[in-house]
């Protein structure tokens, strides 16, 4: 523990990573934009590209 | 007792991942690559794909182009109820249609012939179940299905519904004969 | 004053709103319990070919209502109280807008009520994915959404939580890792209840005439969108809950935070794609959507179950092994407290959601291995594995954490409570082999009989299929057993159990606060974990878990590629 004195933390930077995973709100926007682009917007146009039949 | 209490360290993405940890990271990652890579393998050298062709159609489209299949290939009817027997020829487009509670008609097909099956619901979702082979997919109203399939093994097949469909699902049930 | 009160016991503070609302979900939760069970006897004794008990009218409105109370009810009531204890009760804060949170429960309470009474009136027995154009009575689906709209509520409740939480800086540093936890199933939860919405309003509206036609397909597209989805918060929900036992009951800390939130951070990120499993075998859908969906992109998110698979487990050996149980490779686990019904209900749904959950999920959503089993009642005992025994019963361990600490009891009958979880676990475990088995020999789920009687044509399924039928009727009857057990244990304490407090009554059980005396703590800001030693060690900290790790792994392999293998055998398809 000698070399992680919390002192010395505090003036180090957070890393970007430990930044995202600390804002729910991110978090939030991107668990909810990754399926909707992915599988509900691809899928629906799956759906709406199927030809109509002779 | 930290599970429920915040991380010791401020910094906690800083301090190294023990070996073990990383070990059976790297194992788990290559087992999915692998799971994964063995879908578009499949559809490369493996012989049960399932067809993407499909279309849009209504019941007043696909029931015509079923009879026109049965007007033309009929061999017989079974049951009291006069189900017709299909016999097409090999190569051709075979239709099934589902509705409350029937699979119809009846086919005949040969051994080791490939056919373009057209699959779709007159009224609710059906679910063609090819037993005992065990192949099983879902037919949608307004939209036909179409798979080549290439029954290889001769024998009586049934056409179990397997997706629920009302009061009579369990009497919905189809035939497949696959003759030498 | 004071809004606080800290529980002797477990030295958690509880915030009044909180606490009342926790036990009020609880109590909805265990309510929707017991008629989900009781649903189940009924589906199960059906199923079971030589009982065939109920009439298939009554048969499937039974299952309809099973599905909805046991899938829908039963989880997400106990995982809004779950979300409030992960942020009011682990963050020392007081809840946010508990006015908000109440009008949330009220509305999700009116909501399963007024779907209960759509499908028992007889006219909505339409099974809980209601498939258009087969139509419910417009109740049916208004109740789903009601219901929905209240979960909407609680998820805010908790983020809003989170939010008090930093600005009054109730604790130090990051939030607890099985807060963290939490916030991935509440995140997951929004997306589940945005797309239950997008679905399910324009199908009330259809149901009472506004809207002409609903396409089948895009309905299934997006009904799973929150049908699958609700499943994977429970995943989440009682992923968290492994690492809130290991902490409360062994003193375990996580291995790695780094790792774990990774973890949970790939479920965020891919865990919601896998609603494609259920559109596998759909008409004209690309296999490149469905490769990518179905695998969660590349199966990150299999990755993440894995890695947890390892941590929950690898926690608890290494705090075992620091309180000197380090004799050879297992000894930490077989002086783990087996008798502790939380414990063992824990192991129990870490072994089946792994061993037999985890692996039948991935082999059946893998894209072509879907053909033999799609609709099958191999689908209901994978999700049996799931979310009976790796949520439930984790739930059921939970609970009988939760008597003491947040209602105040001293638990009843506590030999039964002892034998419970290994009961429920048997019972299901049978059912959900057996199930397997039928399924692989073709049997339909959700059927009333598999003799057909009166189709026009005939077909038989094999001796071994009924059977295997039969025998997990048994099983299914014994975990039956066991869950009213659980409901004997957990309410029997609520309403008879020894009073650990100055009390308000009966009535603390329902939801009213204890005593006001009680209420007299102010929370110190809630400290970081004491720092032991630094982790990342060189060599392997928990070797048991590895080889159990491994003995998955194999398991895993070997089972994923005999059905590749039974699949090469079937009719050649292109």
């Amino acid at each position: 523990m000698a070399d992680h004195d919390p002192k010395d933390e505090t003036r180090e930077r957070i890393p970007a990573m430990q930044s995202l995973l600390e804002n729910p709100f991110l978090l939030l926007f991107i668990g909810v934009a990754m399926p909707t682009v992915f599988y509900i917007i691809w899928g629906i146009m799956e759906v709406v590209t199927i030809p109509l039949a002779q | 007792m930290t599970s429920y209490l915040p991380p010791a360290q401020r910094i906690w993405w800083k301090v190294p991942v023990g070996r073990q940890e990383i070990v059976w990271i790297a194992i788990a990652l290559v087992w999915c690559l692998i799971m994964f890579f063995m879908m578009p393998y499949w559809h490369v050298y493996g012989k049960q794909n399932l067809s993407t062709e499909a279309y849009k159609t209504t019941p007043a489209q696909f029931g015509p182009k079923v009879q026109a299949m049965i007007d033309q290939y009929t061999v017989r009817h079974e049951t009291e109820q006069q189900i017709p027997v299909v016999a097409p020829p090999a190569g051709s487009d075979i239709y099934m249609l589902g509705r409350l509670w029937q699979w119809w008609p009846i086919l005949e097909l040969e051994k080791g012939k490939t056919y373009r099956l057209h699959l779709s619901s007159m009224d609710w979702q059906h679910g063609f179940s090819l037993q005992p082979v065990n192949i099983n997919m879902q037919v949608v109203p307004g939209y036909e299905m179409v798979l080549n399939i290439t029954p290889d093994v001769a024998g009586e097949y049934g056409v179990v519904c397997n997706e629920y469909c009302g009061i009579g699902h369990h009497t919905m049930l189809g035939r497949i004969y696959v003759k030498e | 004053m004071g809004n606080f009160r800290l529980c002797p016991d477990s030295g958690l503070f509880f915030d009044k709103n909180a606490e009342s609302l926790m036990k009020v979900n609880a109590v909805a939760a265990a309510v929707s319990l017991l008629v989900a069970g009781l649903l189940a006897l009924g589906v199960a004794l059906t199923r079971w070919p030589a009982v065939h008990l109920l009439p298939a009218d009554q048969f499937y409105m039974y299952l309809t209502a099973h599905g909805v109370d046991a899938l829908l009810f039963w989880i997400i009531f106990f995982e809004i109280a779950v979300l409030y204890f992960a942020s009011s009760t682990l963050l020392r804060c007081r809840l946010a807008a508990p006015r908000w949170a109440w009008l949330g429960f009220a509305l999700m309470v009116i909501g399963a009520i007024t779907t209960n009474v759509a499908i028992f009136q007889g006219n909505s027995s339409v099974m809980m994915t209601s498939y258009v154009p087969m139509q419910a009575a417009p109740s049916f689906y208004l109740g789903l959404i009601l219901f929905a709209v209240g979960a909407l509520i609680g998820c805010f409740v908790f983020f809003g939580t989170l939010v008090i939480a930093k600005n009054e800086n109730t604790y130090e540093g990051s939030i607890p890792l099985v807060t963290f936890g939490a916030m991935t199933a509440a995140i997951i939860a929004v997306f589940t209840i945005a797309s239950g919405a997008i679905i399910l309003v324009p199908t009330y509206l259809w149901s009472i005439g506004y809207i002409a036609h609903i396409d089948p397909s895009m309905y299934r597209i997006i009904w799973w969108a929150m049908g699958h989805s609700s499943q994977q918060i429970n995943v989440v929900a009682h992923v968290s809950i492994w690492y809130l036992v290991g902490g409360l009951l062994l003193g375990a800390r996580p291995m790695s935070e780094k790792v774990s939130r990774f973890a949970f951070l790939l479920y965020i990120l891919f865990l919601q794609l896998a609603s494609a499993h259920h559109i596998l075998v759909d008409p004209g859908i690309s296999a490149e959507w469905k490769i990518f969906n179905t695998s969660y992109a590349m199966y990150l998110a299999v990755l993440a179950s894995l890695i947890h698979g390892l941590t929950v487990p690898g926690s608890m050996e290494v705090a075992q092994r620091e309180k000197g149980y380090n004799r050879g490779m297992f000894e930490w686990l077989r002086k783990a407290p087996w008798g502790n019904p939380t414990f063992s209900s824990v192991a129990i749904s870490i072994v089946i959601f792994g061993f037999i959950g985890g692996i039948t999920g991935v082999v059946m959503g893998t894209e072509q291995i879907n053909l033999i089993i799609h609709n099958t009642i191999y689908v209901p005992a994978h999700f049996h594995a799931t979310v009976a025994v790796g949520t439930t019963l984790t739930f059921m361990g939970l609970t009988y954490l939760l008597i003491p600490v947040l209602f105040r009891r001293q638990m009843i009958l506590p030999t039964l409570a002892k034998w419970q979880p290994y009961l429920f676990g048997a019972g299901m475990t049978i059912l959900i082999l057996f199930m397997m088995g039928a399924g692989t020999l073709g049997v339909s789920r959700r059927h009333w009989d598999m003799d057909f009687t009166g189709a026009a044509l005939s077909f038989e399924y094999s001796g071994m299929a009924y059977t295997m039928m039969g025998i997990a009727g048994i099983g299914a009857v014994l975990a039956v057993i066991a869950g009213g057990a659980f409901l004997l244990i957990t309410v029997g304490s609520l309403l008879v159990g020894k009073k650990l407090d100055a009390s308000a009554g009966l009535l603390q059980s329902f939801g009213v606060p204890l005593a006001p005396e009680a209420y007299n703590a102010e929370p110190e800001i809630l400290p970081m974990a004491a720092a032991v030693e630094e982790h990342g060690s060189a060599g392997f900290e928990a070797p048991g878990t590895f080889i159990l790790a491994m003995l998955l792994l194999v398991s895993f392999v070997v089972y994923y590629f005999i059905n590749w293998k039974y699949l090469s055998s079937v009719w050649p398809l292109s």
